[in-house]
C-alpha cells in the first residue's frame, strides 16, 4: 500500500516536472513524453481508426493539442490519462464515433461451462510454470499479436487497461461505456488472449 | 472432485458456481466488487482449484499484456523527427 502511494507520488512529481517543461517550451520534456507514450498512442489510435496512416495523423494532432493546451492541464488526472483522453477523442472523431456510445453485443453462451455452471473441461494447470516477469516478457509478442485479432471494442479496452494501465473509470468514459460494459469487454478480451497464450504454450 | 465441490456448494445458500465466479474475476482484479460478491468469490476460490488456476492464468495474461510495450518501441530517429516538429510549432 505504502509502495503504491510512493509510486503515485513519484509519478505526480514526474508529471509536474514535465508539465512545467512543456509550459516553457523545453524540448527535453517533449522528447521524454514522446519516448514514453508515442508508440502506445499509435497502437491505441490504430485500434480505433483501423489505419496506420490515419492513426499517425491523429497522434500528431494530439501532440499539437497537448502542446497548445498544456496551460489548461489541471493535474486532476495523470498527464498520461489526460493525453490518452485527447487521443481517443480525436481518434473517435476521425471515424465518426464521437457521439455514439460503445455497445456490447451478446456473445454465444460460454461453452466452457456445463448446464449447472461448473467447468465442462477444467483449465489445464500451467500458471505455476510461467509465473514470473521474464516469461511475461517472452509472452508479450504473442500477446501483441493476439490483441490485433480481437474485436474492435475488446481490443481498445484491453490496450487502454492492461497494456497502458489506465484506470477503469477513465477508460469507460473515453470509450463511452458504462462501468459494467467496460468490465465485460475487458473480461472477454483477457479470456481470448489467455486461450491464445495457452494454445501457444502447447499444454493441452 | 467437481462433484465434491458441487455438493459442498449446495449446502451453502450464498455459494456461486464456476461460471459466476469467472464472471466476477474482472471486477475482483480491479478491486471493484462489493463486499458480498468478494466474499462469495473468495469462498468459491478457496474450495475450487479450477477457478483458482483460471484466476492465476488471467494474472499471467495480464502480466504479458503489460509487457506489450517492449514489442514496438520507438526508434530514436522518430523522436528526433517529432522534436523537430515541436520546434516548428513553438516558432509559429
Amino acid at each position: 500500500m505504502l509502495v503504491a502511494i510512493d509510486l503515485r507520488c513519484a509519478a505526480m512529481a514526474d508529471d509536474a516536472e514535465l508539465v512545467a517543461g512543456l509550459r516553457t517550451g523545453d524540448e527535453a520534456a517533449f522528447a521524454a513524453l514522446v519516448r514514453e507514450h508515442h508508440a502506445a498512442m499509435v497502437r491505441v489510435a490504430t485500434s480505433v481508426v483501423g489505419s496506420r496512416a490515419v492513426a499517425d495523423e491523429v497522434v500528431q494532432d494530439t501532440w499539437l493539442a497537448v502542446v497548445r493546451g498544456i496551460e489548461r492541464f489541471e493535474g486532476r488526472s495523470s498527464l498520461k490519462t489526460w493525453l490518452f483522453h485527447i487521443l481517443v477523442n480525436r481518434a473517435r472523431t476521425a471515424v465518426g464515433k464521437e457521439r455514439r456510445s460503445g455497445t456490447v453485443t451478446a456473445e454465444g453462451l460460454d461453452d466452457r461451462f456445463d448446464a449447472a455452471g461448473a467447468w465442462a473441461s477444467p483449465p489445464v494447470p500451467w500458471s505455476d510454470e510461467v509465473d514470473d516477469r521474464l516469461v511475461a516478457e517472452r509472452l508479450a509478442p504473442s500477446a501483441r499479436r493476439l490483441i490485433d485479432e480481437l474485436p474492435d471494442m475488446q481490443r481498445q479496452v484491453v490496450l487502454l487497461r492492461d497494456v497502458e494501465g489506465l484506470p477503469a473509470d477513465d477508460v469507460a468514459e473515453m470509450l463511452g461505456l458504462t462501468a459494467g460494459n467496460q468490465r465485460v469487454l475487458l473480461h472477454r478480451a483477457r479470456t481470448r488472449v489467455r486461450a491464445g497464450l495457452e494454445a501457444e504454450m502447447d499444454v493441452r | 472432485m467437481i462433484a465434491f465441490v458441487r455438493r459442498r456448494f449446495r449446502r451453502r445458500p450464498d455459494a456461486i458456481v464456476c461460471r459466476d465466479a469467472v464472471a466476477l474475476m474482472a471486477g475482483y482484479l480491479d478491486d471493484a466488487l462489493d463486499a458480498r460478491d468478494r466474499v462469495r468469490l473468495e469462498g468459491h476460490l478457496a474450495a475450487c482449484p479450477h477457478c483458482s488456476e483460471h484466476l492465476a492464468q488471467l494474472r499471467v495474461t495480464i502480466g504479458a499484456l503489460g509487457r506489450v510495450d517492449v514489442v514496438d518501441a520507438l526508434p530514436e530517429e522518430a523522436v528526433d523527427d517529432l522534436v523537430a516538429v515541436y520546434r516548428r510549432w513553438l516558432a509559429d
